[in-house]
């Protein structure tokens, strides 16, 4: 088998897995949904207020959604041996981390693309606003598994992690955050976002030559 | 050269060392404190916008200087612990981590009762502000990931990926944060050709710095002597140093 096969079965493993555990797979994005819902209801629902703080909101839920989904990442795989599989196998262990977190993404940020520009609607923002929201989301969502996957890794060994994942990875998400919601905002005033746009291109760059590398020298460690 | 290192690396051996060195550093760096806090406070002229309020930099300026550079101290001994897998460069990132995070908390905190008089408010989202606050939340992430582990060397691996995850990260957050509008005051001592802060001013400040760095390698030297002890408290030197019978403890 080589590489780009297992790779490709890492990722088809995981997706099997998820779409077995239906609950665990819409709960992040009904969490995304419900907190989005729950601005408007607290903040007296005027266009203009909503339009302002549309695209904060929409990242931040974002942001702490793939952070709810991240806790199990890796943890029943450490616990039932198939991680201490994955690293004794020929394969490299970053790989199979590449595959978790790839499949991580395709569960849990791309949905978030797609349901993102259906709430910003109903926060009022302007077309513009609404596809730049996406294409931010598009660009940011993967960094922030990425980093989550780190964070998860880190962790794995650890029996209550609680908040510890999040003091962890939040800081370190700050600015992917920034630029996503920045850029939104500017966008639904009609300004150019190429620049916010390409530092986000770079920051998944970095992330993704990086992170796996780091996510499995920590599964390395909790496995011990 | 090496043979050095790895003489340094052994825990007697530097256990010896820094109990030789640290009050090298400890007292002068008082003595230079002293010194620098009453040319700042004392001698130094009112500015003549700021009044006497300008005097916090003495206190201000250092600790923000250490925090990110403790940081470093830290990421720089979790990599060499992790690369070349000696224990006692975790021990001194471990011995890093608090005296940083306290230097940051106090380079906030003056930094807040500076704003208050200059900028009319305690807390302003001006880009250092918000880094700094940051690089608090990074430090308390590395320390409570340490404690939450309760073999030593996991926790020590495991924090140590940590810090050079954060140490990539640090200058991506600081410069995210200053593409938002300043309101910080510019720097004024890096511009070393013609600072644009005068001399009655600035040498109590370099002195300051000087001695806080003094004073951080003394604490660092102390922590680190606290946690070798308790890393080898079965091993044989340390039960002979506290004139135990060994077996006994």
């Amino acid at each position: 088998m080589n590489l780009g096969r297992f790779f490709m079965a890492i990722v088809r493993r995981e997706l099997q897995i998820a779409f077995k555990h239906w609950g665990d797979l819409v709960s992040p994005l009904m969490f995304f949904v419900l907190v989005t819902t729950l601005f408007p209801l607290a903040l007296a629902p005027r266009h203009e207020v909503l339009r302002n703080l549309g695209p904060a909101v929409l990242w931040i839920a974002a942001l702490l959604a793939t952070l709810l989904s991240l806790n199990a990442l890796f943890r029943a795989d450490v616990e039932d041996g198939t991680m201490e599989q994955l690293v004794i196998s020929p394969y490299p262990l970053t790989l199979a981390i590449l595959g978790k977190t790839v499949a991580h993404w395709l569960l849990n940020g791309l949905p978030l693309v797609i349901l993102a520009p259906l709430m910003a609607v109903t926060y009022y923002l302007p077309p513009q606003g609404v596809s730049a929201l996406a294409l931010t989301l598009l660009l940011g969502t993967p960094t922030l598994s990425l980093l989550g996957a780190a964070g998860a890794a880190l962790t794995a060994g650890v029996r209550q992690t609680g908040g510890l994942l999040a003091l962890l990875v939040m800081p370190l998400m700050l600015p992917v955050l920034m630029f996503g919601a920045r850029a939104t905002s500017l966008a639904g005033g009609g300004e150019q976002i190429t620049g916010p746009i390409y530092l986000l291109g770079a920051l998944l760059l970095l992330a993704l030559s990086l992170l796996p590398f780091a996510a499995a020298a920590a599964i390395r460690v909790s496995l011990d | 050269m090496w043979t050095w290192f790895h003489q340094l690396a052994s825990p007697p051996h530097f256990y010896r060392l820094a109990g030789i060195f640290s009050p090298w550093l400890f007292w002068p760096s008082l003595i230079l404190m002293a010194i620098g806090l009453y040319g700042g406070l004392v001698l130094a002229p009112a500015d003549y916008q700021q009044g006497d309020g300008f005097r916090i930099i003495y206190v201000h300026v250092p600790s923000a200087y250490l925090s990110t550079t403790i940081y470093g101290v830290m990421a720089v001994a979790s990599g060499i612990g992790l690369i070349w897998r000696i224990k006692l460069a975790h021990a001194v990132a471990a011995g890093a981590a608090p005296i940083g995070a306290s230097f940051t908390a106090v380079a906030l905190v003056t930094g807040m009762l500076w704003g208050k008089p200059m900028w009319g408010t305690y807390w302003e989202w001006d880009p250092r502000l918000t880094s700094e606050l940051i690089l608090l939340f990074i430090y308390f992430g590395y320390m409570s990931l340490r404690a939450s582990f309760e073999d030593i060397g996991k926790a020590d691996r495991a924090s140590g990926i940590l810090a050079v995850i954060g140490v990539v990260n640090l200058p991506i957050i600081h410069y995210s944060v200053i593409w938002w509008s300043s309101i910080h005051q510019g720097p004024s001592i890096k511009k070393l050709g013609a600072p644009s802060i005068s001399g009655d001013m600035l040498w109590p400040l370099l002195l300051l710095i000087g001695a806080s760095t003094l004073f951080f390698g003394a604490m660092l030297l102390y922590r680190v002597q606290a946690e070798v002890l308790d890393r080898e408290h079965h091993s044989r030197w340390v039960q002979e140093l506290l004139g135990e019978t060994p077996g006994e403890g």
